[in-house]
C-alpha cells in the first residue's frame, strides 16, 4: 500500500506519471502488473479477449467445416452435431462463418484501435506544443469532425470504396476515431511542455518533432495504452454498426455486423443465425471494457473513478473528465 | 458571460456550415444517382440522362452546386430528391419523428443515468453498485442493433402475457389511424415504448457511468466535509454541494452522448420501421442523393451544435467560476 500512495500523489492529480520508485520500492512494470492482477474483472476480460482472438485465427484448422463448404444435406440446422452452432439457409455452418467475421471483425479493430490512437498522440501533442495557430486550426479541424457523426460520413463515403480493399474501410474508421484522445492529448502537452526536462531537450536545441516524440508522447503512454484498448473495443463496434447496414464490410469478405445483419430477419424463428455472432460480438466488446477500466486502473490509479482509498491521497481534481468543449 | 455564449455560438454555426458542406461534397463527390438510371431496363435514352442530369445540377462544379443549395435553403428550399420529390416537404413529418425519439429518450437517459451513477457512488461497493455497474457494462458493449432487437422479445412476451399486441415494435403509428388527438397519443405510445427503451437504456448506462465517478471525486472532497462540519445533514450536504459539483463535468459530456444518441437513433429508426431522419439517412445514401444527406447532415449538426451550446449554458450555470 505505501508505494501505491506513493504513486498516488502525484502532484495535482497531474495526468503524467512520474512514478520514480524509490529504491528497494518494486519497479513501476511489476507495480502495474500486481495492481492489474488484483482486479478479477479485468483479468478475466484480457483472458476472454485472447481467447477470442486465438479462437478467430486458429479454430479453422480443427474445426470440422470450412466457411466456404456448404452442407448440402444440412439447411437451417439447429445447433448440434458436427456443426456446433448450427447451418445457415445455404448449409453454411454457422461456427466457420463466425470465426471467420470474428476474425475481419478484430482485425479491423485492432487496426483501427493503433491508428487512430497514434493519429490522436500527433494530432494532439502538434497542437499542444506548437500552440498559435498550429493549435487554433488542428483544434477547429477536431470539432468540425465531432460535429459530423463519423457513422454519417462513413455511410455517405462507403459508395467511394465498394469494390474496393476492406483496408480503405479501416482507414475511415481510424480517421474518425481519433478527435476526443487528441483534445486530451493536447490538455496533458500544455502541462508537458512546461516541465523542466521538456525545456531543457529545447534549449538543447532539439527539433520540435523529436521532443514531441522523446519527451512528450512517452510520457502519455499510460493514457495512449488505454485509449487503444478501449478504441479496439469502439472500432468493432463502428465496423459491426456499418457492415449491418452494407456500408462497412463488403459481401465477399463477412463480419460480425453483416452475419448479424442476415441474422436480423430470423431472430425469433431461427434464433442461432442471430444470436451467436451477436452474443460473440457483445463477449469481446464487453471484456475489452473490462480490460480497459482495469488497466486503466492499474496504470493510472489517479484518473477517476479509482479506488476511494487511493483517492484520500491525492488532492484537488482530476483534469480528466474535463476533457470537452470547453477549451 | 453573455459575450461568451455568443461567441460560442456564431463558432457554431460556422462550424454547422462547414460540416453541411463537408457533407454535401463527400456525397457529390462518391454519389451517381445517374448510375442507377442507365442500369434500368429498357435503358433510358441519352437525352433523358442529359436532362436528368442537367435537372440535379450535376454539370455544375461542387462549390456552386452546394451554394445553390444553400441559397434554396435560406428560402425554405432543401432542393428536390434524385426521384424528384420536394425534400421540404417530407422534412417536418420526418423531423417530428426522430425529435420526439431523441428528445424523450435523451431526457430519460440523463435523468435516470445521473440518478443511477449518484446512487451507486454512495453505495459503493455494494450489491447496487455492482449491479449498475455490470448493467452499464453489458448495455455499452451491446450495439443498438442488437439491443433493439433482443428487446423485441421481451415486448413479444408482455404481448402473449396480457392477449393483446399492446407494444408494437414495427412503425410509429397505426397506419391509418382515425380518432381524437388524445386517442392517436395513446396509439403513438403503444409504438414510442420499446424504442425509446433501446435509444434510453444506452443513454443511461453512459450517463450513469460518468456520473459514478463524477460523484466518488466529489465524495471524497474537503467541502464536503467542511458543509457537513458546518451542520448540514450529510443527505443535504450531498444533494446541495455535492450533487452540483459533480453534474459539472456532466455538462461537457453531454455534448458528446448526443453524438452517440443520434447514431443510435439512426439504428433504432431502421430496426423499428420509423420514418425519420435516420433513416432518410440511410435511404438518401442507398438512392445516392446528395439533397437528402446534406438536409440530414444540416439537421444532425444542427442538434449538435444546440446541444453543445446547450452544454456551455448549463457549466455555466453549474459553475459560477465560469460567469466573471
Amino acid at each position: 500500500m505505501v508505494t501505491l500512495t506513493e504513486d498516488g500523489a502525484t502532484p495535482g492529480g497531474s495526468p503524467v506519471d512520474t512514478s520514480v520508485a524509490a529504491e528497494r520500492s518494486p519497479s513501476r512494470s511489476r507495480l502495474v502488473l500486481r495492481r492489474f492482477l488484483r482486479r478479477k474483472p479485468a483479468l478475466i476480460g484480457l483472458v476472454v479477449v485472447v481467447l477470442l482472438y486465438a479462437a478467430a485465427f486458429l479454430s479453422p484448422l480443427f474445426a470440422p467445416w470450412d466457411y466456404a463448404e456448404p452442407d448440402y444435406t444440412a439447411f437451417l440446422q439447429p445447433p448440434g452435431g458436427t456443426h456446433w452452432f448450427g447451418t445457415t439457409k445455404i448449409g453454411e455452418d454457422v461456427f466457420a462463418q463466425v470465426m471467420r467475421g470474428l476474425q475481419k471483425s478484430l482485425t479491423i479493430g485492432l487496426l483501427v484501435g493503433l491508428i487512430s490512437t497514434s493519429l490522436a498522440a500527433v494530432v494532439g501533442a502538434a497542437a499542444g506544443y506548437f500552440g498559435g495557430w498550429t493549435d487554433r486550426v488542428l483544434m477547429w479541424l477536431v470539432d468540425l469532425l465531432l460535429v459530423l457523426p463519423s457513422f454519417l460520413v462513413i455511410a455517405v463515403a462507403s459508395p467511394a470504396f465498394k469494390g474496393q480493399s476492406w483496408l480503405i474501410f479501416v482507414l475511415l474508421l481510424a480517421g474518425f476515431s481519433w478527435m476526443i484522445t487528441a483534445r486530451i492529448v493536447r490538455g496533458m502537452t500544455l502541462t508537458l511542455r512546461e516541465r523542466e526536462y521538456v525545456k531543457a531537450a529545447r534549449f538543447m536545441g532539439q527539433a520540435p518533432f523529436r521532443i514531441i516524440a522523446k519527451h512528450i508522447v512517452p510520457n502519455m503512454a499510460s493514457l495512449l495504452i488505454i485509449d487503444a484498448t478501449v478504441t479496439v473495443g469502439a472500432a468493432v463496434l463502428s465496423e459491426t454498426g456499418l457492415s449491418f447496414f452494407g456500408f462497412g464490410v463488403q459481401p465477399p469478405d463477412v463480419s460480425l455486423g453483416t452475419l448479424i445483419a442476415s441474422g436480423t430477419e430470423s431472430a425469433i424463428t431461427y434464433p442461432w443465425l442471430f444470436y451467436v455472432p451477436a452474443g460473440f460480438l457483445v463477449v469481446f466488446v464487453l471484456s475489452v471494457n473490462l480490460f480497459g477500466d482495469g488497466l486503466r486502473d492499474a496504470l493510472d490509479p489517479s484518473a477517476a473513478g479509482s479506488r476511494k482509498r487511493d483517492k484520500k491521497v491525492k488532492k484537488g481534481k482530476t483534469g480528466k473528465t474535463g476533457t470537452g468543449a470547453q477549451a | 458571460m453573455i459575450g461568451f455564449l455568443l461567441r460560442r455560438l456564431a463558432n457554431y454555426v460556422v462550424l454547422c456550415l462547414a460540416a453541411t458542406f463537408l457533407a454535401f461534397a463527400l456525397a457529390s463527390a462518391t454519389f451517381d444517382p445517374i448510375a442507377i438510371l442507365q442500369q434500368r431496363n429498357p435503358p433510358p435514352p441519352a437525352a433523358v440522362l442529359d436532362a436528368k442530369r442537367a435537372d440535379l445540377h450535376l454539370d455544375q462544379p461542387v462549390p456552386q452546386r452546394f451554394l445553390t443549395w444553400v441559397g434554396g435553403v435560406a428560402h425554405g428550399d432543401f432542393g428536390r430528391t434524385v426521384t424528384d420529390r420536394s425534400v421540404v416537404e417530407e422534412l417536418p413529418r420526418r423531423v417530428g419523428v426522430s425529435l420526439r425519439l431523441f428528445l424523450i429518450g435523451v431526457v430519460l437517459g440523463v435523468g435516470f443515468g445521473v440518478l443511477l451513477g449518484v446512487i451507486s457512488a454512495i453505495r459503493q461497493y455494494r450489491l447496487s453498485d455492482y449491479l449498475a455497474t455490470l448493467f452499464s457494462f453489458v448495455i455499452l458493449s451491446t450495439p443498438v442493433f442488437v439491443l433493439g432487437t433482443l428487446l423485441k422479445q421481451p415486448a413479444q412476451g408482455f404481448n402473449d402475457l396480457i392477449g393483446t399486441n399492446y407494444l408494437q415494435t414495427l412503425g410509429e403509428q397505426t397506419p391509418g389511424f382515425q380518432g381524437s388527438w388524445f386517442a392517436s397519443l395513446g396509439d403513438r405510445l403503444r409504438y414510442l415504448i420499446v424504442p425509446t427503451a433501446t435509444i434510453a437504456l444506452g443513454q443511461i448506462a453512459y450517463y450513469s457511468r460518468y456520473q459514478r465517478s463524477a460523484m466518488l471525486d466529489v465524495l471524497g472532497s474537503d467541502f464536503l466535509r467542511t458543509a457537513q462540519a458546518k451542520g448540514l445533514t450529510r443527505r443535504r450536504a450531498l444533494f446541495k454541494h455535492g450533487l452540483r459539483t459533480a453534474l459539472i463535468p456532466m455538462a461537457t459530456l453531454f455534448a458528446f452522448g448526443f453524438g452517440l444518441l443520434i447514431t443510435g437513433g439512426t439504428f433504432t429508426e431502421r430496426i423499428f420501421g420509423w420514418y425519420g431522419m435516420g433513416d432518410w439517412l440511410i435511404t438518401g445514401v442507398v438512392s445516392q442523393d446528395a439533397n437528402i444527406v446534406a438536409t440530414v447532415t444540416l439537421f444532425i449538426a444542427v442538434l449538435v451544435l444546440v446541444s453543445g451550446w446547450l452544454s456551455d449554458v448549463l457549466y455555466a450555470v453549474l459553475d459560477p467560476r465560469v460567469r466573471v
